[in-house]
């Protein structure tokens, strides 16, 4: 399954300060380790929301308004994103519970939401269990139980 | 924390762990068999006392040290043996004592490359190594490990303990293989690996066309060996191939579980980070500069597909140029098989059919379902739809995959009705 790692704007990003050396080196050598552990899919970090423009629909079937960035509320941005394909939500958790605090300050915060795949790719390992069960169960044959 | 929560919590940190804490510990003890029963016993450690004490701040580092007691218990207490052997004037070899001090870490993934050598090892039967790879490498239980491959549980249990048995019993070392064997035993890593994304790609059995968990454990193992292996061609035409073909998971069944035919997909539903992720995966290959491998090939042909927006826009006059070269470097009947397809797409399907013809008497694919299914599909394209009524028939007969017979079926039914 694949999650989601949704690093949130904050005042330093969304005003185009780049992170320190330390912050920079940290989040590269996590990647790193994604990448050995075979689960990073992409990783992108995104420019301010001054570059940014928005385009919304106030009027339902109504002609779309464009606004240009930057916006406020830095907290309800995103700065970047990471993909990976993992076996569990917990494992998804694990990976997340170890990415460095992107910001420092106090207002780095990660969001993990998880992917829509097809109903094929979520066939979890209970359904395939219950498939074994039932072949099993077919080709017992009676009376030997 | 409730019990059952701690688990899951503890089995999503194992499955992050447990390859490196047994490869670092294998090469220790220097047999595979033992570094992974050390870890599980730190696992069994770790089950009893994170719920009630909570998980601690770094999991790993908890892990790996409390499986390292247990290692330097187990030697003692064997050198204990051995002594006791000693003074009965048994003759022992001398026991390994390993450098504890040293750092586990393992940067490089020099560790990991050298697990994953010694479970694809070539004393080991293919399914002994897919067993053995998935517990090892992927962290999977053999519960989770029967479910992928449909078999019982006591049945993969066994294959574990076999094939660990057999490791020891010809004393294979933990090592990297010597570079005259490299070659050999880098294609047997790869071969695993494709054999279990296949395996989930086109279930040859069953009624279910992918089996996902087979096909993601495969592309992880096949990503980390590319990490850790960046220097090989093969590696990363592995990893295309098999991104690339992981890209066409959603389209390649409808609504009801029917199989959609590639040049029938609806493009807009392929994964194009997938595809994108293979391209370049290519491009990493054939940076290395060397000649091309089988796998390479093989992903070359799948971009061809999947670089193509239309499913007319596809370049079969290069796919067949691509088929030509793998049938010279890695002839096989199937090879010929599908080299005819591309020859009818880009020439006709009289170019194709000859090729076909060719290798009709071929006994190996005597009992292969898409030899008449795909000679059906060309006689149809010349209008013979008599005869490739009769092959798509013969085609169902063959194939052990439901779904895919009542395909053929419903194919054959419309010839009748022409």
């Amino acid at each position: 399954m694949r999650f989601m790692m949704i690093v949130k704007a904050t005042q330093d990003s969304e005003a185009g300060v780049m992170p320190s050396q330390e912050l920079f080196d940290a989040m590269a050598r996590y990647n790193e380790e994604l990448a050995r552990a075979g689960v990073l899919v992409a990783a992108e970090g995104l420019h301010p929301s001054s570059s940014a423009i928005r385009i919304s629909y106030p009027e339902p079937g109504g002609k779309p308004a464009v606004l240009d960035g930057p916006f406020t509320e830095a907290k309800e941005l995103i700065a970047g994103f990471t993909l990976i394909e993992v076996k569990s939500r917990e494992e998804a958790i694990q990976w997340a519970m170890r990415m460095p605090d992107p910001h420092g300050l106090g207002e780095g915060e990660i969001e993990l939401r998880q992917v829509f795949e097809a109903p094929e790719l979520t066939q979890d390992p209970e359904a395939l269990a219950k498939e074994i069960e039932m072949r099993a169960s077919v080709t017992r044959k009676p009376g030997r139980e | 924390m409730n019990k059952s929560a701690a688990h899951r919590t503890i089995d999503g940190i194992w499955r992050i762990e447990s390859p490196r804490i047994i490869a670092g510990l294998a090469r220790r003890v220097r047999d595979v068999g033992l570094a992974e029963d050390l870890a599980q016993d730190a696992l069994i450690i770790a089950l009893e006392r994170w719920p009630e004490s909570g998980i601690p701040d770094n999991p790993g580092a908890w892990l790996m040290t409390t499986a390292k007691r247990r290692a330097i218990d187990h030697l003692r207490r064997s050198k204990v043996r051995d002594q006791k052997y000693a003074e009965l004037g048994w003759e022992i070899e001398r026991q390994y004592e390993p450098d504890w001090d040293e750092a586990i870490d393992d940067p490089v993934g020099d560790d990991l490359l050298r697990l994953m050598f010694t479970t694809c090892h070539p004393v080991l039967s293919a399914e002994a190594r897919v067993a053995l790879t998935l517990r090892l490498l992927g962290g999977l239980t053999t519960k989770e490990i029967a479910s992928a491959f449909l078999v019982p549980e006591p049945t993969v249990a066994q294959r574990i303990v076999r094939a660990k048995r057999t490791l020891a019993a010809a004393h294979v070392p933990f090592e990297m293989p010597p570079r005259a064997e490299l070659p050999a035993r880098l294609s047997s890593v790869l071969e695993v690996i494709y054999l279990m994304f296949n395996e989930g790609y086109a279930a040859s059995s069953g009624g279910s066309w992918i089996r996902p968990m087979l096909c993601g454990e495969a592309l992880r193992l096949g990503r980390i060996l590319a990490e850790i292996a960046p220097a090989e061609p093969e590696v990363h035409g592995l990893v295309a191939l098999m991104e690339i073909q992981s890209s066409r998971f959603k389209a390649r069944i409808d609504k009801k579980g029917e199989p959609i035919l590639l040049m029938d997909q609806n493009r807009a539903l392929w994964d194009h980070l997938l595809i994108r992720r293979g391209l370049s995966a290519i491009e990493r290959a054939e940076r290395l500069g060397r000649a091309f491998g089988p796998y390479l090939i093989q992903a070359s042909i799948a971009a061809c597909h999947a670089r193509a927006r239309t499913a007319s826009e596809t370049d079969w006059v290069r796919i067949s140029a691509l088929y030509d070269a793998l049938s010279q470097i890695a002839p096989s009947p199937v090879v010929e098989l599908n080299r005819a397809v591309a020859l009818s797409m880009a020439f006709g399907p009289e170019v194709g059919l000859e090729v076909i013809d060719a290798i009709g008497q071929e006994p190996s694919l005597k009992n292969y379902h898409l030899l008449p299914s795909v000679r059906g599909d060309l006689l149809m394209k010349l209008g013979r739809t008599q005869e490739a009524g009769i092959e798509f028939k013969h085609a169902a007969a063959l194939t052990c995959n439901e779904k895919e017979r009542e395909f053929l079926l419903r194919r054959a039914a419309d010839c009748a009705i022409d």
